[in-house]
């Protein structure tokens, strides 16, 4: 119980009322998937996932490829019908059954970018918000501020051919937005981009945050997680491996530190009997080796006896967590 | 509930929201409107000019229930229903699958509150819109031309957006199928071009053989021909209730047909 306070207190925003706890029946999950399963023939690719999103958060879902990230969306979203378990949003709501009265409260991005390439910026932005049923006077009103929201407002008459993979992503995201929804879920929403327009999407989306949005976020990129997401899930071959606020977790299965040794000869050093003792766990990968440590100091200094060897001593961060999680080998399949 | 969305053959679940995707379709065209203009006028005024003032030199006069007919009205009246045909086809193949399989535009559409059976009746809609346009202007051409100058026309017309709509339900099927553009070769090579030269669009299908009318008697651009080609000569067709029956009937199952396999396209 205290550990899922802590989550939530890391989950708030300060501006916002924090220590809610959490009783079931004070804060309505906006989104509850419970025991959810996927089926291709033999092969599972959802096994028995359960979670959920309260307002105001943003979760992460992380996992290698092949993990289950993109078809639990796509059953979250009504475009692939679950195997068997429920999804439930807002006040009972339930997917497939309510999915017109779901969507018309979700703002979706999608990993590959849907835009209309015949049409401008502004052009998009007018059709999409028709299939919400929204009148035209409603959206051309709301056009400037969604266009000023992705940075986009001197590219109002570009389409996207003409746009950079950063202003197609922002629109893509302004887009989501003409609807006023409560929820966004984002599959990927960032890969592809170079930094600088990676750092604009992740601003624009704490922007969100801080209106009180909530967000289920998809990602490859774990300082991304760390940045935006109060909360994360970590996937593997469709299973739940690990769930809570990211620092909590690597506290959890991590030492603090982590030192990489790495040169000619540094393989053989995972063997040395006094730097094991140093660390909790070493690990090889490839030609370097990997001590985790609680006393990052000695080992530093006992590493001092091989001096041709390199160093790089650093905090263990998210990465080191979900490589330790969910292995360091490949995964190109799917 | 979840039987029922389990069953890609449940009856089409359709309501207003089809209208946002025609219009967005409508947006994109009245860019391109011009282009898309000659090519859809061009070509079928191409075949008529040679084969109507060229072959019709040749011929004379076609026989039509006991009337000596000009060939160039005899083709005209034929070829107005290939073009509705062609017209929709095209939309509802090449112009449909970019939208659904290339641009991604279905799946963006389907993240706002729309149903894919929504998506696909627009689409319907569309291709059969693009031939009524395509057969509105070839027949101000005709009409300028001369060719005839019935007054039924203006009851023809609404029946070649039918002859649309049915073209456009079938093309859907494959539409749902393909894998890529290829696959539409076979609809045209296997499909769509014998049937141009059986519906008797080019000569009366009493020229076939006995056992090949049978057949063709019952294709659906020899049914729109049977019902568009007597009110070009200021008839009206014979047995007009059996023959939309047909049309009707060859839209009706092919749509659900198509639906169907588009559901299942996207239900992975």
């Amino acid at each position: 119980m205290q550990k899922k306070a802590l989550i939530l207190s890391v989950t708030c925003k300060p501006a916002r009322a924090c220590g809610h706890g959490h009783n079931p029946g004070m804060n309505t999950p906006l989104l509850s998937v419970e025991h959810l399963v996927k089926r291709y023939g033999d092969a599972t690719v959802v096994n028995d996932l359960s979670f959920h999103i309260e307002p105001g958060e943003c979760l992460g879902v992380i996992g290698p490829n092949g993990a289950g990230k993109t078809t639990t969306l796509r059953m979250c979203l009504g475009l692939s019908q679950p195997s068997s378990g429920e999804i439930r949003y807002f006040d009972g709501l339930q997917m497939p059954g309510d999915a017109l009265a779901i969507k018309a409260r979700l703002g979706v991005v999608a990993q590959s970018d849907t835009l209309d390439p015949d049409f401008t910026a502004e052009e998009n932005l007018l059709v999409f918000g028709r299939y919400f049923g929204i009148p035209d006077a409603v959206i051309r009103e709301r056009i400037p501020q969604l266009l000023e929201f992705g940075a986009l407002s001197h590219k109002a008459k570009a389409k996207p051919g003409e746009l950079s993979g950063g202003m197609k992503r922002r629109l893509s995201l302004s887009r989501a937005l003409i609807n006023h929804p409560q929820l966004l879920m984002l599959d990927e929403p960032t890969t592809g981009l170079d930094p600088q327009a990676r750092h604009l999407m992740w601003e624009r989306l704490q922007v969100l945050l801080q209106e009180g949005k909530s967000i289920l976020l998809t990602t490859h990129f774990m300082d991304e997680a760390e940045r935006l997401c109060g909360r994360l899930l970590v996937l593997d071959q469709g299973r739940k491996i690990a769930e809570g606020a990211p620092r909590d977790l690597i506290a959890e299965h991590l030492e603090p530190d982590v030192v990489e040794v790495f040169g000619q000869g540094a393989v053989p050093l995972a063997q040395e009997a006094n730097l094991k003792s140093l660390s909790g766990r070493v690990e090889v990968s490839g030609e370097t080796v990997f001590f985790y440590t609680q006393d990052s100091r000695a080992l530093m200094h006992a590493l001092e006896a091989w001096p041709t060897l390199r160093t790089l001593h650093r905090p263990s961060n998210l990465e080191d967590l979900f490589l330790k999680l969910t292995g360091r080998q490949i995964r190109e399949e799917g | 509930m979840s039987q029922i969305q389990n069953n890609i053959w449940a009856a089409p679940r359709l309501s207003m929201r089809w209208w946002p995707v025609f219009l967005r379709n409508w947006l994109v065209w009245k860019k391109l409107a011009i282009p898309s203009l000659v090519g859809n006028i061009a070509e079928p005024l191409m075949w008529l000019v040679a084969f109507g003032y060229g072959m019709g030199a040749l011929i004379g006069q076609v026989e039509m229930g006991g009337e000596k007919v000009p060939y160039i009205l005899f083709l005209a009246s034929g070829s107005i229903c290939m073009s509705a045909m062609n017209a929709a086809t095209f939309e509802a193949l090449y112009s449909a699958f970019s939208r659904m399989h290339v641009q991604k535009t279905w799946d963006g559409i389907m993240n706002a509150p729309v149903r894919l059976d929504d998506v696909v009746l627009a689409e319907m809609l569309w291709a059969a819109f693009k031939a009524l346009f395509s057969v509105t202007a070839i027949l101000l051409v005709m009409l300028a031309l001369g060719i005839s100058h019935s007054w039924k026309l203006l009851v023809a017309w609404p029946v070649l957006l039918g002859v649309g709509i049915t073209f456009s339900c079938m093309a859907l099927i494959f539409n749902a199928l393909a894998k890529g553009y290829d696959f539409f070769t076979y609809y045209f090579t296997l499909f769509l071009t014998p049937m141009m030269f059986l519906s008797g669009i080019f000569f009366p299908r009493e020229q076939l053989p006995a056992f090949v009318r049978v057949i063709a008697d019952w294709l659906p651009l020899s049914v729109a021909v049977d019902l568009v080609r007597p009110m070009f000569l200021d008839r009206w067709p014979e047995e007009p209730v059996r023959l939309m029956g047909v049309l009707a009937a060859f839209a009706g199952v092919s749509f659900w047909v198509a639906l169907a396999l588009t559901r299942k396209r996207f239900r992975s």
